[in-house]
């Protein structure tokens, strides 16, 4: 594939983003039952599904362009702490973009940009069991692999997503509304965390889908 | 799992359709904003004449009716923000809110303590802050089972939103400042403190699941408006040996001590009996009396419910001269109507 993606290409990506997020509800839903109040999956797919026909309606002028719509429409239809952080997230990575194509360097500052936009919100340090636990070791992951290239930058991200949510398990929840349940939280993943990587991988599979083509 | 039984329609459109019933159930004295499920009063303050009212806007998730929505009126909240079934309202909806009430004093929110909800208050605070609305919070922290004291920033808003919001409608009619109104209120929420006990769940309309389980014997004590894990499941035992466990947690805490005066808040989550609360109420007296804390006011019936969620919780709210005046002052809402 090419080592960026324009503002077309990404587009496409983060419909897949948005497909994968509202075909995953049912799980979102019983991840947040086990630790929440049971409510991540709808809101996420409400979230994702205002996404999907924002992106459907644009014609993209630029990348940044594209980010911005998702945060948007995230952040005004899920609602609740869910729709602040990622809709926080997706806006950052607005802003990281500039005018430029999405390639390796721009997609580290969406990472990064966006988890200190995320962590400035909502005030939450790396394992406080949250969505913070894939984002960012994704993160650093990504900026690991920097000289790589694109896709295998988004696949490192999403891999070390992956295993930050399995890391959420043996965390204590400090933060939003599983906070209470202390160490009962302990042996359940971090539904906002799932979501995180839910939306990397669907990323990784997206561009390495237009490899093979 | 079966879906709850529950008379819908799209369940989809449950908040949609909740705010419109809601509005009509005010008789002319709320109305919708364009665009947003934000309820604000009719005629608002500057409508009525009022010049440069301190603005008071209330708002959190959906379902819990009649709180939120219910307190806009006179003495009470200028609008209400409703975000979807248990999440808090969007920035945009929370910005647009403030800037239509906002008369040159300010504004004043007042919402739960919970993560969401700060970040998308603070978020439309900014927004509006943008368009040089000065803007301060007063978050309710009165679910003393929700973290210990010395995490009281931790700590959730369950049913004490009910007297601080009373408080803070009657002292933005009367002060002059922003400032003053939010010392009066801060107050409040500080002197404020409750507990639940669950006996059953409530469910969320769009999934048609209970946001938790409990056994046919268990009750749990300390479990929040949403079902968040409480700090004792224990297995049923008699009324006032709950009650007494409850009150055991509560009076300590502020604390209550001899010889002041409260306000009393028994709040039906939903789907039990006012049988149930009164007899709480009997016992809950016991312990006040035993305690020597006097009751200048009792409040009980249904203000934060979780859908068909079954339990109740227990506020109490110190007095002072100043509070007891703000508690006591007029206010008319299709929830709250007093004086």
């Amino acid at each position: 594939m090419a080592d960026e993606l324009d503002a077309v290409a990404v587009r496409a990506m983060l419909l897949q983003v948005c497909t994968r997020m509202i075909e995953n509800t049912d799980r979102l839903t019983e991840a947040d039952q086990a630790v929440g109040d049971g409510d991540h999956g709808i809101g996420m797919r409400r979230g994702f599904t205002a996404a999907r026909d924002k992106l459907e309606a644009l014609e993209p002028a630029s990348v940044a362009e594209v980010f911005k719509t998702v945060g948007t429409a995230v952040m005004a239809q899920t609602g609740g702490a869910s729709g602040a952080v990622f809709g926080t997230l997706y806006r950052a990575g607005a802003t990281a973009c500039g005018d430029h194509a999405l390639d390796a360097a721009t997609f580290l500052a969406f990472l990064e940009q966006g988890l200190a936009a995320v962590q400035k919100r909502g005030g939450a340090v790396p394992g406080a069991k949250t969505m913070i636990d894939a984002l960012a070791p994704a993160a650093e992951a990504a900026r690991a692999a920097q000289a790589d290239g694109l896709a295998a930058m988004i696949r490192a991200a999403a891999d070390a997503a992956q295993q930050g949510v399995q890391a959420s398990r043996d965390m204590i929840a400090t933060t939003g509304k599983a906070r209470t349940l202390g160490e009962r939280s302990l042996g359940h993943p971090d539904p906002g965390a799932i979501s995180m990587q839910i939306q990397l991988a669907a990323m990784q599979d997206y561009v390495a889908g237009q490899r093979e083509d | 799992m079966q879906r709850v039984k529950k008379i819908l329609n799209d369940t989809a459109d449950v908040v949609a359709e909740t705010v419109e019933g809601l509005v009509l159930a005010s008789d002319g004295t709320t109305r919708l904003m364009d665009g947003h499920r934000v309820i604000v009063r009719q005629p608002s303050a500057r409508e009525a004449g009022r010049k440069g009212k301190v603005g008071l806007l209330v708002g959190g998730g959906s379902g819990h009716e009649p709180l939120f929505s219910g307190l806009v009126g006179q003495g009470l909240a200028d609008a209400a923000v409703c975000g979807n079934v248990f999440a808090a309202p969007s920035p945009d909806a929370i910005a647009a809110a403030t800037q239509d009430i906002d008369d040159g004093a300010g504004v004043l929110y007042v919402y739960g303590n919970y993560a969401g909800d700060v970040m998308n208050f603070d978020m439309g605070a900014e927004l509006a802050g943008d368009e040089d609305i000065t803007v301060r919070n007063v978050r309710v922290r009165d679910d003393v089972a929700a973290a210990p004291k010395e995490r009281i920033d931790d700590r959730r808003g369950i049913a004490g939103d009910l007297f601080v919001v009373k408080i803070a409608g009657s002292a933005c009619e009367s002060c002059d400042t922003l400032d003053e109104a939010w010392r009066i209120t801060a107050k409040a929420e500080a002197n404020t403190r409750s507990i639940g006990v669950a006996v059953s769940a409530g469910s969320i309309p769009e999934t048609g699941k209970p946001t938790f389980e409990l056994g046919d014997d268990e009750i749990e004590i300390g479990m929040g408006a949403h079902g968040e894990p409480g700090v004792s499941r224990q297995k049923i035992g008699p009324a006032d040996a709950v009650v007494d466990q409850m009150m055991a947690a509560l009076l300590p805490d502020l604390p209550f001590e001899r010889g002041c005066e409260v306000a009393l808040l028994i709040n039906n989550l939903g789907a039990s009996t006012m049988m149930e609360l009164l007899i709480a109420n009997r016992r809950i007296r016991h312990c006040l009396d035993q305690a020597g804390v006097g009751v200048h006011r009792t409040e009980i019936g249904h203000f934060l419910t979780t859908q068909e969620m079954a339990g109740y919780s227990i506020t109490l709210l110190k007095l002072d001269d100043e509070l007891k005046h703000h508690l006591d002052a007029p206010a008319r809402s299709v929830a709250y109507s007093r004086g």
